[in-house]
């Protein structure tokens, strides 16, 4: 398995509260490859998050349990001493994150602020540092860099608040770049903007990216596999043009059906009855039976894995699935 | 920021007058009459009414009030009654010592809050935060008198390391001026260390979830770095407010200490001078008081500027 970048096996992740341990996510399992984009997809709620910050150990540690495997590069990240993973982060694997009004620092300036990783991880001065930083700035498209490096994040409007996010990023030249909802906190136009600075910057890079995102035609445009979560589980895992040629899972049918389709003259978009259920509350059998059109009457209580539907596809259903047999 | 400070002093002139004026209402209501105390026991009524006359006391209110705002406006304190000195000289004389007092306390008060708040809000939860947080409500409980009398039990009379009262000025040696001041601000020191403590501890809690923190953590900042510069310079901003509070309090709050440990500061000057009805001490002691709390808060108004670059005043 030494192609693989990175490898997820069987990770579950839970959250203690005053009610006790909540299982969040789980019996999620991945796999990446050098220059990949995969794409997580699903509504609020559904882990896509949880399972992105679980790469990185980035959940406040004394609540949260992660258990399963995350080998990156045949080293497992859960088990990395705190030393090893701040070595890992922001080095080899960097993240940018939701809503850059509160991912930057306020009271620290932009230079130091990209400085920092380059001098953690390069062990560059503070002069170099700051060079750096201005050529990273060029090179997300902030006009003006030798001078904006100066500035405090309040001084940025919020798209290039996300630019600055991406600099921080991709300063040390990762190999894999998880995007957290990158664009969710910014307008429509700023939105198609950064999208096309990070399919830019994983060209020139050659960089692995993960995008989460609650939007499927976001995803769709910038991945080449979608895995589709839903109630803390991955249901679906597909090739995009398959996925959206064919969803095999009721919940990706569903959702693909909700996207708004120029062509067509609709009053209303359609929806999926019901709503995701809440951690504790998850079905035993198939977590998305209650709100399925197509449910039979053992859905309910049959634990099913994800399972093998040819063309690298995989789902958590047997709708379509004839032959029933378990991904390995 | 020239601008930012004169404002501030133009906007102190309202506040040092209700001060004034409170100061000289409460002190009319006090029962004691200063002529009274001035002529001395067994006094006959014609020397006291002379002692009132000569005073203005025999005056109506608004008219006593009236001159001596009018002297205020001259920058006149007025002459103590039983001081035989200007109001102004016996503050000056005492300000040394309050002050002494005060800085020494509050250099032993900020480090130490700080790092017991920032290591017990790290460790939340845990039996490190159940311990410091336990040490600093004991700070905050103990009262300062009892334990002032416990340190000089102890410090003084059993090991007899440290003086039990007294001022040495700081002329006569830097060492000696310490000693003197050691276990008087350590006191102090207690009840402000509890108070910061706790109040960085929660801030520090807030600042501690913010997705920036998560940022420096993704980005391989060290645990201590993370802590220290990037969840510790957004905690600074309410810091900087208590530990001016804690300073004005300190500069005005001295009194029992003072007391306690013979101390000639301001606090024990204003306390003799209730005591014996010295209006003109207490009502200048007061607004000088008042005056420091005002200036403090303008410091930690342009302290504001340094840490926090949202901050402007322009």
């Amino acid at each position: 398995m030494t192609d693989k970048l990175l490898d997820v096996r069987d990770l579950a992740v839970s959250f203690r509260t005053d009610r006790g341990w909540i299982p969040a996510v789980d019996s999620v399992n991945f796999t990446l490859g050098e220059g990949d984009a995969l794409g997580i997809v699903g509504e609020s709620g559904s882990g896509k998050s949880v399972t992105a910050l679980s790469l990185l150990r980035l959940h406040a540690e004394r609540n949260t349990r992660i258990e399963g495997q995350v080998l990156w590069r045949g080293r497992d990240v859960l088990k990395l001493s705190r030393g090893q993973l701040q070595q890992l982060r922001g080095s080899e694997i960097a993240m940018v994150f939701q809503d850059p009004i509160h991912t930057l620092n306020p009271v620290l300036n932009i230079a130091d602020q990209i400085g920092e990783s380059l001098r953690i991880h390069q062990g560059m001065t503070g002069a170099a540092a700051r060079r750096r930083a201005i050529e990273l700035l060029d090179t997300v498209r902030i006009p003006d860099a030798a001078r904006r490096v100066n500035d405090y994040p309040h001084q940025l409007s919020g798209g290039q608040r996300q630019r600055v996010m991406i600099a921080i990023a991709i300063a040390c030249q990762p190999k894999l770049l998880i995007a957290d909802e990158p664009t969710t906190a910014l307008d429509v136009t700023v939105q198609a903007q950064i999208m096309e600075l990070l399919r830019q910057l994983r060209a020139d890079l050659g960089m692995s990216v993960i995008l989460i995102s609650h939007d499927l035609g976001l995803v769709s445009e910038f991945a080449d596999r979608v895995m589709v979560m839903y109630a803390g589980q991955p249901i679906e895992m597909a090739p995009v043009d398959a996925l959206f040629d064919l969803p095999l899972h009721p919940y990706s049918d569903g959702l693909i059906s909700a996207i708004p389709d120029l062509d067509s003259d609709l009053d209303r978009l359609p929806t999926i009855a019901g709503s995701i259920p809440e951690p504790t509350r998850r079905p035993a059998g198939c977590r998305f039976a209650p709100r399925c059109p197509h449910q039979k009457a053992d859905c309910r209580n049959t634990v099913l894995p994800m399972l093998e539907a040819g063309g690298g596809r995989a789902v958590r259903c047997t709708l379509h699935v004839t032959d029933k047999r378990a991904v390995a | 920021m020239i601008k930012l400070i004169l404002t501030r002093l133009a906007q102190a002139v309202p506040v040092m007058l209700i001060v004034a004026i409170l100061t000289f209402v409460l002190m009319k209501l006090l029962p004691g009459d200063p002529a009274v105390l001035l002529a001395g026991e067994g006094a006959d009524l014609d020397k006291v009414d002379a002692l009132r006359r000569e005073l203005g006391l025999d005056r109506p209110l608004l008219i006593q009030l009236g001159s001596w705002l009018a002297d205020l406006a001259r920058f006149d304190l007025g002459r103590s009654l039983f001081l035989n000195q200007p109001v102004a000289e016996a503050i000056v004389e005492r300000l040394p010592v309050t002050l002494s007092l005060a800085m020494v306390a509050f250099v032993m008060t900020i480090p130490i809050g700080i790092i017991m708040g920032m290591v017990a809000a790290y460790w939340r939860d845990s039996w490190v935060d159940t311990a410091v947080m336990s040490l600093a409500l004991v700070g905050v409980s103990v009262p300062n008198f009892w334990l002032a009398i416990l340190a000089i039990i102890l410090f003084s009379v059993t090991l007899g390391w440290l003086p039990s009262a007294g001022y040495v000025p700081i002329d006569e040696g830097l060492w000696l001026w310490l000693r003197s001041l050691i276990m008087p601000a350590a006191v102090l020191a207690l009840f402000q260390i509890g108070y910061l403590a706790r109040m960085t501890r929660s801030e520090m809690l807030e600042v501690m979830d913010q997705d920036y923190v998560r940022t420096a953590r993704a980005k391989g900042v060290s645990e201590l770095r993370t802590v220290a510069k990037h969840a510790f310079r957004n905690a600074l901003v309410s810091v900087l407010t208590v530990s001016g509070y804690i300073f004005s309090l300190l500069v005005g709050g001295s009194v029992v200490i003072e007391q306690i440990f013979a101390l000639p500061g301001i606090g024990r000057l204003l306390v003799q001078a209730i005591m014996a009805r010295d209006i003109p001490v207490v009502q200048g002691t007061m607004l000088f008081l008042g005056f420091m709390f005002v200036a403090i808060n303008v410091l930690v108004d342009i302290f504001y500027t340094v840490v926090d670059p949202r901050v402007r005043y322009d």
